[in-house]
């Protein structure tokens, strides 16, 4: 088999069904999006095509500016969380036998793959009155029984839950690669484990470190049920607002503008990941 | 007591024993290589002897302490790795410094320390480089000298030459067995290369199997190899069998030769390096071959002879060339002098 | 250290555990409470998600739409990434790029694009509309596993079945696919599971006209709560499990994630 590019016409048959589904259902899609967020929008959900900003200045307001600001607390918030708890973790899971790393693998890709309405059920059931982890310190007579929820830290918590697997499974390839010998040659010369870890394993992978930073934290800005289960509404995301323009509001210009808002940020942020993990190999 | 002394050392790896049984001593100052081939428990020997891996019984005695439970970390040695394990986030300056600064050396000392190692590898002003920008011959030679920054008592290496090019590869031999005398620093080095082996060291530990086959000079384990594994090992050889007449006397492939102590041995192995294998014409003391293939190589001329069975070469300059042609029938003489008898 | 790793993963795994722990207590209740530790035994709450007819048409739904994706997604994958493996062709790489897009947006993009377009185009609230949606939103699954399935493959297998006198497509049938195969499979697992999963996609897409389990999930949720949301999820759980379980056991999982993380 040569590998060539292709010549004649039956060559990009194969290319034909899966690059018209993307354009079709994915690219047109966005772009109808795009469109949208600059419509006007008419009385009872419907939008006629116009060319106005209207739906971006509304960003402009307070309330909007605080929605923001709070999403955007919240996701580095979590992905500080998360990272702070996964790279030792991860640097641990990847050092143990290939056994407890199958074990610890299925178990975050079964957790990972859980539907956020359920994880928000079993947080809500936890920190509830009736079922929770209060009762537990009750029957030990250290408190009453009582709701730990709505609150920021049951936001914070469960989104931390939601998106700690994700951060080991960004994390694990680095990590599983990173050379077992550079810990040693730490060691030899004079660095106790922990020691090691910090001195040689986490300034070694802080571009690494940075890039899943970035990933999970556009994988939290895109948190939309856990902040309405488990909060108060001064807890809701972006996300969340998207959604209650675009179903219960029917604005749709205006839950387009902010899509494409939070595009821009999340492209932005990738873009800067990519430019991270670029650095590792430079290095 | 002092030096490195390992006493009865096992490593098991569930059911395999990678180690089994070794002793061995290092007095100070001495330059130690442990040969063998791949799997045969000289890594594993090295990892437990710088605390990496715990042996699974015996002890590692380092100047009259023993430090088989002391973590890698409080042993005080250096290491270099096969992969050299350069820290990638760290310039070859802070490398070499690591061990320095893990100790809290203040910087004004750390920096001259730098300098020195600097010039001591032949690289100086090399301290803000990054250690991805290195030659493999640079990489190798900041390696040696992070290990070399806290002078320490033991210096092991493994495997470090193994990335280099063959060129390099002997140069490098020949500076690191220079820095050790100059030094007087007892080192280890793993190796699977005999020729590296030999280059450098004052005892060559062969292995084979987990266990230690012999541990002797160079030049004693070429000449007087303790078992057939080592002759054949170190160097090519002819391993020639042999049983014993009633006189004494070796009878090999029916012609009984004269001279060799045979020690009471039924029946054993000789064996006879190509370069002490003369060919003479037939004769009642020699042994009776056919000259199967002749390679010249330019610098040596090569015979293969099938004798009993089994090929001999016989390795001689081209200015002692044999006068021989294919088919010939030889007598191929062995000389008790130069040969060794291996027991079985 | 061994001590300070087992008493790090313990604390890590009693937080993943935890709310597991209680969900399933809930599950086992015997009267509709969600206490815990639960009062009585029972498995009421299990048969439940089959005999009620919200739950088991709930459940059939999301299982319909999940094994439809992934399939579909599996489609679109397949031959982009043999086409990306088979040919020289830089730009072709944009689509790789659009295939992934979707998966590492935040989900709410996806869905409202998603949204508009079925919106415009007429069609919102058809079931079909979910299995395309879904399609798209996790094609990444089995095009990433499919990337790294070919890539693995030695190219002189290839070349050696050409000099044997097979033609491209019956070495696509005789060599490729058998070696592609396990990652297919894996692809098409990763994307059911997380399709089963998937809420505010087929929310958007289809939610006023079909429940999915967690649709049915969220909107049980606004009117109180009731056992058969435990043990739905205490079910999906163990689906999850039983899906990745088997990849392990059959496949190397190490090595599926090992490569997907560089994707991404």
């Amino acid at each position: 088999m040569r590998r060539e590019p292709p010549q004649r016409f039956p060559d990009y048959g194969p290319l034909m069904f899966p690059a018209a589904m993307l354009v079709v259902f994915f690219v047109i899609p966005f772009a109808t999006m795009i469109a949208v967020s600059f419509f006007e929008r008419q009385q009872g959900g419907f939008y006629e095509p116009a060319f106005v900003f209207d739906n971006y200045g509304r960003f402009l307001s307070l309330f909007f500016g605080k929605v923001l600001a709070f999403s955007l607390f919240l996701a580095m918030a979590v992905a500080a969380a998360c990272v702070t708890i996964g790279v030792p973790f991860t640097y641990l899971l990847s050092r143990s036998s290939r056994g407890t790393q199958i074990r610890w693998l299925v178990v975050l890709l079964s957790i990972l793959s859980l539907s956020e309405v359920m994880i928000g059920f079993a947080w809500s059931t936890l920190l509830s009155r009736t079922a929770g982890i209060t009762n537990l310190f009750a029957m030990l007579g250290l408190m009453d029984a009582q709701a730990l929820t709505p609150s920021f830290g049951a936001v914070m918590t469960a989104m931390t839950y939601q998106a700690l697997p994700y951060t080991v499974l960004v994390l694990y390839p680095a990590l599983v690669r990173l050379d077992p010998t550079l810990t040693e040659a730490a060691r030899t010369l004079g660095a106790s484990p922990v020691r090691a870890f910090f001195t040689v394993i986490v300034p070694a992978l802080r571009n690494t470190i940075l890039a899943t930073l970035i990933m999970v934290f556009i994988f939290a800005l895109g948190s939309y049920l856990l902040p309405q289960l488990l909060g108060r509404p001064q807890h809701w995301t972006l996300s969340v607002l998207i959604t209650d323009q675009a179903i219960y509001q029917s604005n749709m210009p205006f839950a387009a503008a902010m899509a494409v808002f939070l595009v821009l940020v999340s492209l932005s942020l990738v873009g800067l990941a990519v430019y991270a993990g670029r650095q590792k190999e430079a290095a | 007591m002092s030096g490195l002394i390992l006493s009865n050392v096992t490593k098991q790896f569930g059911t395999f024993k990678a180690v089994k049984d070794v002793s061995l001593s290092v007095p100070d100052g001495t330059f130690v290589c442990l040969l063998g081939p791949s799997g045969c428990g000289k890594t594993t020997l090295m990892r437990m002897i710088a605390g990496l891996d715990l042996p699974t019984t015996g002890s590692v005695a380092l100047g009259g302490e023993d430090i088989t439970q002391i973590p890698t970390h409080k042993r005080n040695l250096g290491m270099v790795f096969q992969s050299l394990a350069l820290f990638p986030h760290l310039t070859v300056g802070e490398n070499i410094a690591y061990a320095l600064r893990i100790r809290g050396i203040d910087k004004a000392e750390q920096k001259k320390r730098v300098d020195e190692l600097l010039a001591m590898i032949h690289l100086p002003g090399f301290a803000d480089r990054s250690v991805g920008k290195l030659s493999g011959g640079q990489r190798q030679r900041v390696a040696i000298a992070r290990a070399l920054a806290i002078s320490p008592k033991l210096f092991l290496l493994d495997e470090p030459l193994s990335a280099l090019d063959a060129k390099l590869r002997e140069a490098m031999q020949v500076e690191l067995r220079q820095l050790q005398q100059r030094l007087g620093i007892t080192t280890i080095v793993v190796t699977h290369d005999q020729r590296e082996a030999m280059t450098m060291a004052d005892t060559v530990v062969v292995m084979n199997g987990g266990e230690i086959r012999q541990a002797a000079a160079p030049v004693d384990i070429y000449r007087r190899p303790a078992d057939s594994f080592v002759a054949d090992f170190i160097g090519s050889t002819n391993l020639i069998p042999f049983q014993a007449d009633d006189r004494g006397q070796a009878s090999i492939f029916g012609s009984t030769i004269e001279g060799f102590s045979l020690v009471g041995a039924k029946a054993g192995t000789i064996s006879v390096r190509p370069e002490d294998v003369q060919i003479v014409t037939e004769d009642a003391s020699s042994v009776t071959g056919t000259v199967a293939f002749i390679r010249d190589l330019g610098g040596t001329v090569e015979t293969f002879i099938e004798a009993g069975g089994q090929q001999i070469i016989a390795v001689a300059s081209p200015r002692a060339r044999p006068d021989v042609t294919i088919g010939q029938t030889v007598g191929l003489r062995f000389d008790p002098e130069t040969s060794v008898v291996l027991a079985r | 250290m061994i001590l300070l790793r087992r008493l790090f993963f313990f604390a890590v795994g009693l937080f993943l555990a935890l709310p597991l722990i209680v969900v399933a207590g809930v599950s086992i209740n015997e009267k509709q409470t969600l206490a815990f530790p639960p009062q009585g035994f029972s498995l009421a709450w299990y048969g439940e998600i089959f005999l009620n007819d919200d739950w088991r048409n709930a459940l059939f739904a999301s299982l319909t739409l999940a094994a439809l994706s992934a399939a579909l997604a599996l489609l679109v994958a397949l031959p982009l990434a043999w086409f990306l493996w088979r040919r020289i062709a830089p730009w072709a790489n944009i689509f790789q790029l659009l295939g992934i897009a979707p998966f590492t947006l935040p989900p709410v993009i996806t869905a409202l694009g998603l949204l508009t377009f079925w919106a415009t185009s007429g069609f919102y609230g058809q079931p079909w509309t979910a299995v395309i949606s879904h399609a798209i939103f996790f094609v990444t699954l089995p095009l990433v596993t499919l990337s790294l399935g070919f890539s693995a493959i030695d190219r002189s297998l290839v070349e050696a079945a050409a000099t044997m006198g097979a033609d491209d497509q019956t070495i696509f049938r005789t060599v490729v696919l058998p070696l592609i195969l396990p990652y297919m499979v894996s692809g098409y697992a990763f994307a059911f599971v997380l399709s089963l999963n998937e809420y505010i996609v087929a929310y958007m897409t289809v939610g006023f006209t079909m429940e999915t389990l967690p649709i049915k999930i969220f909107n049980a949720l606004r009117y109180g709560y009731t056992p058969t949301m435990a043990s739905v999820t205490v079910l999906f759980l163990v689906i999850a499990a039983l899906v990745f379980g088997l990849i392990a056991r059959f496949g190397d999982l190490p090595k599926l994630l090992g490569a997907m993380g560089e994707d991404r």
